[in-house]
């Protein structure tokens, strides 16, 4: 789910990596298990981050990033305070999904995927969160929205500062 | 708890029979799903307030208890309560509905007639689950104890007979009995490709190389499709007891669970699952004090929709990036580390524990001849009752969507139901009465899949669709084979310019060219069905594309370059509906005064189509003809008088 936590600071990143590494034995074969480690702790994987864990791993920097930008689940750029994930599954996608990330998008002055300058908001899509009955779904900070009238968005995003 | 490590088929049945004696048949249960759907919808909290308010007036303790189970199916109905022995069924439960439903129905047993399901053709409420149109019409036989099982607690299982197959395949039969069970069953992988699990694990145990591994794929990627998820969340030990038996089989002392990213819910119950079942020694050293070793693994996945193809699933399970392999050699034979590997999807592993329990024969009882047993759909889309059901193979289509789901929303016509996935195909309502199994769909150039079943109305464009699956594809595709990438890539923009009215003459022979050719020489399964989607679209809709094409018409009224929104002023009543829900204020006038949309600032989200009261009907879509003028600025509303 989207990630509360804040980023520790820099001088923690050493710390933090030796002990995702540590909880998978230094096995190589974990190496995506720990990015996602890493990614849900600190929200986003910095160069640092996979620096370190090519070190501490003894992988490859090469292999690291590769893996950080085949998978999904890996954001290389820092993201906003606020996630907001428009489910664009099937069963959204027949229900009017398109329809609310254009509003979205539209509200916020956002295109999808983007980060606002300000760092409060990303705007992300994913394929099917697995609640389809309640389709077109918009997850905000990991509260699931049911299909969000646009005053009920409004309210949505002026609370979330 | 810290339970006793059991060594023997014996301490099994004892522990049963304890645990058993410890439940009171008649002591009522009342079970709230939490599954995703009715945890969204706040199940969570009603389930603790549930427990709070059982205490608060003295039920507690032998009387009643309140357990929080995994996905009941009825998503639509969301959040579920069912109150046992007696099975009475409340739906939407609300927060405040709790401490009624605790004073009246579990003190006093009567029933509050509100909060049954009520039934949207005969307007009677019914009291018991099993009544509902929606259940009556399952065969519920792997998902079905979802309702009765709290997914975090063992005992909940072991009290249903569970892991008593394990203990029959491991003391009363050989790893070539059961292997022989299986193939006798005929079951077929449920993850959408229909192969033969008897002859899979026959595959991997009969090939060299030690050690070798068995695999539960749980990265369902198919969008719509989410039983696989509501298993592992809600029945996690049935998947692994199918697991255990199976590395039996097969000779395999190691396993892996791969679960996606995306369901945290799923991997957390698994884990404690597995930690749970070495406790009483079902995983592990020795398991039931029959020499049989073996342990198991959670792998979560990273979000990679090729991921759940098997050789990519093995490069995930490696730690590599999870592009496909050619398959000169299956994975069965050389997956993982190039040691035989057995991948099964979830809900195939379900199966299995059945099948050791009630035989062979039972199995081929149910279904059709070339598909055997039931399958999990989650049925989903524009349909009345969404949720997940089980059915025996060879149900129809139209009893599926519309016995079980009850038809189409709002009175609206139904179009084509999508089934397979990203990899299926659409089928119109002319062969709505195929039945339903791994063959049937396959000849009408569609396929079973998963189990996703997307229904669509009139108001979904099937161009509009044949865009959205390869765009999905397109995305997804790992771009390692040519034909797949480049021809996805190919298709999106062909697509895309005939749903924005920039379609000519000739896109959908080029359409059908490059589909053969990703069918002909993509490396992986992703690739050679990923045109499905636009081939079936064109087989059944081609008039579709031709509007688009030639009129610059969408006949759904659902492509944003080609629909306007317009205000008629002879029906329009200046009631701000839309003027208030309007995401760009692009609507215009104020109370009294008819409002009209300003183009320019429309971004034909559909809101206002939405939200106009049906007895006023006010706002048209247009597509393929000329937008009539507004009205002059400040016309009046002229009311009729009242009579």
């Amino acid at each position: 789910m989207a990630s509360k936590t804040k980023s520790p600071k820099l001088n923690n990143v050493s710390r933090a990596v030796s002990k995702a590494v540590r909880s998978y034995q230094s096995d190589k074969d974990m190496l995506i298990q720990i990015l996602l480690d890493l990614q849900s702790m600190f929200g986003w994987l910095s160069q640092e981050v996979l620096t370190e864990v090519s070190e501490q791993l003894e992988v490859p920097i090469t292999q690291v990033y590769q893996i950080a930008s085949y998978y999904k689940a890996f954001s290389l750029m820092p993201r906003g305070r606020h996630i907001i994930k428009v489910c664009l599954g099937t069963a959204c996608q027949v229900r009017g999904s398109p329809q609310l990330l254009n509003i979205i998008s539209a509200m916020l002055n956002m295109k999808p995927h983007e980060t606002s300058k300000d760092m409060r908001f990303t705007l992300e899509t994913v394929n099917c969160l697995g609640c389809c009955a309640m389709g077109p779904v918009v997850v905000v900070d990991g509260m699931y929205h049911s299909k969000p009238s646009t005053p009920a968005l409004r309210k949505i995003f002026e609370t979330a500062k | 708890m810290g339970n006793q490590r059991l060594s023997s088929a014996k301490e099994l049945e004892e522990l049963r029979k304890q645990i058993l004696s410890q439940r009171r048949p008649d002591k009522p249960i009342i079970t709230v799903c939490t599954g995703t759907a009715c945890q969204t919808y706040g199940s969570l909290e009603i389930y603790r307030k549930l427990a709070d308010e059982i205490k608060k007036q003295g039920l507690e303790g032998s009387v009643v208890e309140a357990k929080a189970t995994g996905c009941h199916g009825f998503c639509e109905q969301g959040p579920v309560v069912v109150i046992f022995p007696q099975e009475i069924c409340y739906v939407k439960v609300k927060l405040e509905d709790v401490p009624e439903i605790v004073s009246t129905t579990l003190a006093q047993g009567r029933v509050i007639e509100r909060l049954l399901y009520e039934d949207p053709v005969t307007g009677q409420r019914i009291a018991k689950d099993p009544d509902i149109p929606f259940y009556k019409n399952q065969m519920r036989i792997v998902f079905g104890n979802n309702r009765h099982i709290n997914p975090r607690d063992i005992d909940d299982y072991i009290a249903l007979g569970g892991y008593s197959a394990l203990s029959r395949a491991l003391f009363q039969m050989t790893p070539e009995q059961v292997l022989e069970e299986i193939k006798k069953s005929n079951l077929r992988g449920r993850g959408g490709g229909g192969f033969p699990t008897g002859i899979k694990w026959e595959t991997t145990k009969n090939a060299p190389g030690e050690p070798k591994y068995v695999i539960v794929n749980c990265d369902e990627g198919d969008p719509g499709a989410y039983m696989d998820r509501s298993l592992m969340e809600g029945n996690p030990h049935a998947v692994l007891e199918g697991l255990i038996i199976g590395a039996y089989a097969i000779g395999s002392q190691e396993g892996f669970i791969y679960v996606r990213q995306e369901y945290p819910i799923a991997s957390e119950n698994t884990i404690q699952a597995i930690k749970q079942a070495e406790e009483y020694g079902f995983l592990g050293g020795n398991i039931l004090g029959s020499g049989f070793d073996f342990k198991v693994k959670v792998h979560r996945g990273a979000g990679a929709f090729v991921s759940g193809e098997s050789s990519a699933l093995m490069c995930a399970i490696e730690g590599k990036v999870g592009e496909p392999k050619m398959k000169y050699i299956h994975t069965a034979v050389s997956g993982i580390k190039e040691r035989p590997s057995c991948l099964n999807n979830v809900e195939t592993w379900a199966n299995v524990p059945l099948i050791i329990n009630k035989g062979a024969e039972w199995f081929n009882s149910i279904g059709t001849d070339g598909s055997k047993g039931t399958k999990i759909f989650s049925l989903v889309g524009k349909v009345n009752n969404t949720g997940l059901v089980e059915v025996p193979m060879g149900m129809t289509l139209r009893q599926l969507i519309y016995d079980i789901g009850g038809g189409i929303p709002k009175g609206k016509k139904f179009k084509a139901v999508q089934t397979g996935g990203p990899s299926g195909g659409v089928i119109p309502e002319q062969h709505l009465d195929t039945p339903i199994d791994f063959d049937e769909l396959t000849k009408l150039g569609s396929m079973m899949g998963s189990g996703g079943t997307v229904v669509m109305d009139e108001d979904t464009c099937m161009v509009d669709t044949a865009r959205y699956f390869i765009s999905f594809c397109c995305e997804e595709s790992c771009g390692k084979c040519i034909p797949c990438r480049e021809g996805l890539r190919m298709l999106r923009e062909i697509l895309t310019d005939i749903c924005e009215g920039k379609g000519q003459e000739g896109d959908i022979e080029a359409i059908e060219d490059i589909a053969e050719v990703m069918q002909d020489a993509s490396l992986c399964a992703l690739g050679t069905t990923a045109a499905n989607p636009a081939l079936t679209t064109l087989k059944y809709f081609r008039d579709e594309y031709e509007a688009h094409i030639k009129e610059k018409r969408c006949p759904a009224k659902a492509c944003k370059a080609l629909t306007s929104y317009y205000i008629d002023p002879e029906k329009c009543t200046a009631c701000m509906i839309c003027f208030k829900n309007c995401p760009t204020e692009a609507i215009h006038g104020s109370k009294g005064i008819i409002h009209w949309i300003e183009q320019e600032k429309c971004i034909k989200c559909n809101t206002c189509f939405e939200v106009c009261p049906p007895r006023f009907s006010a706002v048209r879509r247009i597509s393929g003809e000329p937008l009539p003028p507004p009205p002059a600025p400040g016309t009046k509303v002229i009311r009729e008088k009242k009579r």
